[in-house]
């Protein structure tokens, strides 16, 4: 049942590289990343992708596949008409180091520039007790699996090399936002410093990172929209500023 | 090598999954200077994959677990050749760990009571699970991950350069432990980016490596599983204690074929799922081995009650402990009563509603949709045995996590052995990754405090440095793809899920021919990232693992946990008295026997003796545990 795949894949390096055409066989119910490794395993030996589970779950095997960004282990083959040339390209917002593989780094640098969880010293392991309701909403945003396709996508960062160093991506807004909701989290002031430190301003609401999302993490409507709204709110509400020092819950700093 | 990046750590971590993140904070705690090194990026380590959870007796669910429960299940699970001290402290540290977790921003599942959750597993007599969903191994290796941001933040504050004390270096193979004067002094790799070499200096090295499933056709395991601690160890002259244990999965992913051996959580089984032959047979009824028969429910009737009733009721046999559920698979499927594509039948949709799957099974559901156009919500999946977890590993002191023989050498995590016995119960591996992952961090910590620093010889450097450079200087050599490929089919075929003594025989004889070949590997393309050149270096640590699993294989003339043999059929206590110690002597690696720690007895008081008379001689019975 084997067929014959049309793939252009993108070659090269920092310096140089561009698009090469290949013929490969596909199985029924291969993706991408399958037949990629069938290149790699027949016909370039030294073609350089990043994978790892192989099944949707750790965020390694991302690149555009026909200029959109996904994952490669989840992409099916059969999606593509029979006739079409698949085109696989490293992801574009980041620097290429080899063939589909980026150099992510950003990404790690700006996650240590989040502050950290701070626990309440009074709670001791074990005696912490949270509604199942109330981890729900930061656990949507722990399903992040770092495949930074969001990151890619995102205009401000694609498209502007120069905005990289004041804006952290929405990746980190919803890493942000989680820690924000966690119900035992004791920093104040994150929404204010996402916006003044982290670039939430810029972010112009287009949708395009939650559309990319593997993980179907709503980053727009659930932590970038209601941190910019209450951002808004408490730049110019100094009653419910003073508040958000008694109560960080209810009171939004 | 006048150019040749260099560093200086106290204690080198090699490995960035449970264990070794682990392992890090707690030598950073501790004040030393700590180097995290792993392949893939920072985050991507196996532990992400784990779905079910992790094991810990905290009681939230059942307030009739304790630690003593939990260790009776790991020894029951391990068929009593798990070692007692491994068992017994981490049975008495899980709830600690994985509370200390919360304490770093993880957010567990909840009771109505607002506790971490717990959910049942196989081979576990309560729920005792703490569970995100079924990404429970994202949770813990991403709350780990941001705890170490933490601590470069704070490192940050207090000396200026947040990567002062503790670093990652991502996307670096470890291809040699450096040993000076018989004791630990460095390790040596290369960037995967560019293919350039990196020593790095330390007194203490810990190995948290992970597993080595890479070594077989069908595998739940990612390109990473390929042994490298295994073989780095041996190589280092530390020991590998009972390898011949391997676990399959029962429940593999069978269609399409591109997604064989990708892992179904057992948590589907432990939500209710049932497993069933083509003749819609409920045929696990028939498979209940006799030490189990008191415990597991012999008729459908009572294992459906169990799911409202735990005390009145027997559980499920679907809960058996792994290797009994992957025998029973796979004697199905030989019969002839197996599924189309060779599997069996596993099916959730009958007892749970779609809501609920999809909120407590959410990414098994995502992943047959997909990648099997299965929705599980309405169909049954079909499932195999897939080669899941190393038992054996490094050989270690239990209460440091210190490697026998090699001084500054450690390793925790699935690298290390010993803890599981013959057989792991599922879940019990998070646990295990935080209970000695931080026990290795601070049996380091105190090797350091008392040793100095010890530096690397150039003669070492350089003798690292060519075997890096060697499959480049080859052409028109072996290809390492196909080399991988040929000696996955020998261990598929000669040392799987059920062995005899012929096949392993065998078994050895095709290893060693293709360990000659590999050593006449060479390699297209330049340094730049080259999985060609990457895999030269796996394959020689998969043959050094597959070496040592058959030499033990053959050797065990008992069938006991993940080790069958169709020749020897039954469980035999004086095999029981037995590990097998895998050393490696520069050319081949050598097996023998050594008494298997007795258990002592305030752990030999926990059992009922008429248990133990199942596993135990009569004279270790009569004896009752050592004083
Ligand atoms: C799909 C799946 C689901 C699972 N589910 C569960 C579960 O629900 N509960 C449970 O308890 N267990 C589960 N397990 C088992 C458990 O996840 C693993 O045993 C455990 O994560 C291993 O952790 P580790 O820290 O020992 O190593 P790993 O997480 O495997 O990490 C190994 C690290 O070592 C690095 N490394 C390896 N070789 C080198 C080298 N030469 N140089 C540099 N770095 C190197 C790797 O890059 C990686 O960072 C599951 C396993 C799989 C595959
Ligand atoms: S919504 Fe904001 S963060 Fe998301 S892609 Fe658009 S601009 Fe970027
Ligand atoms: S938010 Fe979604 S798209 Fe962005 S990195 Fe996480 S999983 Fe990927
Ligand atoms: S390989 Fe893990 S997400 Fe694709």
């Amino acid at each position: 049942m084997a067929r014959k795949l049309k793939l252009r894949i993108w070659r090269g390096d920092a310096d140089n590289g561009g698009l090469q055409d290949v013929v490969v066989d596909a199985n029924e119910g291969e993706v991408v990343l399958d037949v990629i490794h069938r290149v790699q395993a027949t016909q370039m030996g030294d073609l350089a992708v990043r994978w790892n589970c192989k099944a949707g779950k750790c965020g390694s095997c991302s690149m555009e596949i026909n200029g959109k960004p996904r994952l490669a282990c989840m992409t099916q083959v059969a999606a593509y008409g029979d006739d079409e040339t698949i085109t696989v390209t490293p992801l574009r917002a980041f620097p290429v180091i080899k063939d589909l593989v980026t150099d992510v780094s950003f990404n790690y640098k700006k996650a240590m520039e989040i502050p950290a969880y701070e626990h309440p010293t009074e709670l001791k392991p074990g005696e912490a007790r949270m509604a199942q309701i109330d981890v729900e909403r930061s656990q949507e945003f722990r399903k992040c699996i770092e495949c930074f396709l969001c990151q890619d996508t995102c205009h401000v960062i694609r498209d502007h090399e120069e905005n990289k160093k004041s804006f952290a991506g929405p990746r980190f807004f919803i890493r942000i936002a989680e820690l924000d909701m966690h119900p035992l989290d004791r920093l104040r002031n994150r929404k204010r410093t996402a916006q003044e430190e982290h670039g939430l301003g810029m972010c112009n609401i287009t949708k395009c990172c939650t559309e990319v999302c593997p993980e179907h993490i709503r980053i727009t409507d659930n932590a970038i929209i209601p941190m910019k709204e209450r951002v808004v709110d408490n730049k110019y509400d100094p009653i419910r500023w003073l508040g958000s020092k008694i109560r960080k819950r209810e009171g939004m700093e | 090598m006048a150019n040749l990046e260099r560093y200086k750590y106290d204690v080198v971590v090699i490995g960035a999954g449970g264990a070794g993140l682990r392992a890090a904070v707690e030598a950073r705690e501790a004040g030393l200077k700590v180097a995290i090194i792993c392949k893939s990026l920072f985050g991507k380590a196996h532990t992400v994959m784990a779905e079910g959870g992790a094991a810990a007796s905290m009681g939230n669910v059942n307030s009739g677990d304790n630690w003593m429960v939990h260790f009776r299940d790991t020894m029951r699970g391990g068929k009593f050749l798990n070692h007692y001290r491994m068992a017994e402290l981490h049975a008495k540290e899980s709830p600690d760990r994985i509370w200390e977790l919360e304490t770093w921003g993880a957010l567990f599942d909840r009771t109505k009571e607002g506790k971490i959750s717990q959910r049942n597993f196989g081979g576990h007599e309560f729920p005792r699970l703490a569970h995100v969903g079924d990404r429970t191994g994202l949770e813990l290796i991403r709350t780990m991950q941001q705890k170490i941001v933490a601590l470069q933040q704070k490192d940050g504050r207090d000396y200026g350069d947040m990567e002062s004390h503790i670093k990652v270096f991502a996307e670096l193979t470890i291809t040699e432990i450096i040993k000076e004067n018989g004791k630990v002094a460095g390790v040596y790799g290369y960037w995967r980016e560019n293919g350039e070499e990196v020593l790095f200096e330390a007194p203490a090295v810990i190995i948290a490596t992970g597993g080595v499933g890479k070594t077989f056709k069908i595998t739940s395991n990612s390109w990473e599983g390929t042994g490298d601690g295994h073989a780095l160890a041996l190589k280092a002259g530390a020991n590998l204690v009972d390898m011949e244990f391997l676990q399959f999965h029962p429940t593999g992913m069978v269609w399409p074929p591109s997604v064989r051996g990708i892992l179904v959580t057992e948590s589907v089984r432990g939500e209710g799922g049932i497993l069933t032959n083509n003749l819609g047979e409920r045929f696990m009824f028939k498979y209940i081995p006799d030490v189990f028969k008191d415990k597991y429910a012999d008729n459908e009737a009572e294992a459906d009650r169990w799911y409202i009733d735990q005390d009145n009721n027997r559980r499920p046999p679907e809960l058996l402990p792994r290797d009994e559920v992957a025998r029973a698979i796979n004697s199905e499927v030989k019969a002839g009563r197996g599924s189309e594509h060779g599997g069996v039948f596993l099916d959730v949709s009958k007892r749970i509603s779609a809501e609920i799957i999809k909120k407590r099974l959410p990414s098994m559901w995502h992943q047959f949709y997909e990648l099997a156009g299965v929705d599980i919500t309405k169909e049954a999946m079909e499932v195999g045995p897939t080669c899941h977890y190393v038992m054996g590993g490094v050989e270690v002191e239990p209460d440091t996590a210190a490697a026998v023989g090699v001084p500054g050498l450690f390793a925790a995590g699935e690298v290390a052995g010993g803890m599981h016995g013959s057989n792991r119960l599922g879940g019990n591996s998070l646990s295990d990754l935080l209970v000695f992952g931080r026990r290795a961090g601070m049996g380091a910590s105190e090797y350091v405090k008392k040793s100095g620093a010890n530096p690397v010889s150039e003669s070492s450097i350089k003798a690292a440095a060519e075997r890096i450079e060697a499959p480049f200087s080859r052409s028109g050599g072996e290809n390492s793809y196909s080399l991988h490929a040929e000696l996955q089919e020998v261990t598929h075929n000669l040392v799987g899920i059920i062995r005899t003594g012929e096949e392993l025989k065998n078994a050895i004889e095709k290893i060693a021919g293709i360990r000659k070949r590999s050593a006449n590997v060479s390699v297209s393309g330049g340094r730049k990232f080259n999985p060609g050149f990457h895999l030269a270096f796996d394959l020689d640590n998969m043959l050094l693992v597959a070496e040592s699993t058959a030499k033990s294989a053959i050797k065990r003339e008992e069938s006991r946990g993940g080790h069958t043999r169709d020749d020897f059929p039954g469980m035999n206590s004086k095999w029981r008295q037995v590990n097998h110690i895998s050393s490696f002597d520069g050319n081949k690696v050598n097996v023998r026997e050594q008494a298997l720690p007795a258990i002592p007895k305030e752990l030999f008081d926990l059992f009922d003796v008429h248990e133990l008379e199942k596993y135990m001689t009569t004279e270790e019975i009569a004896k009752g545990g050592s004083k």
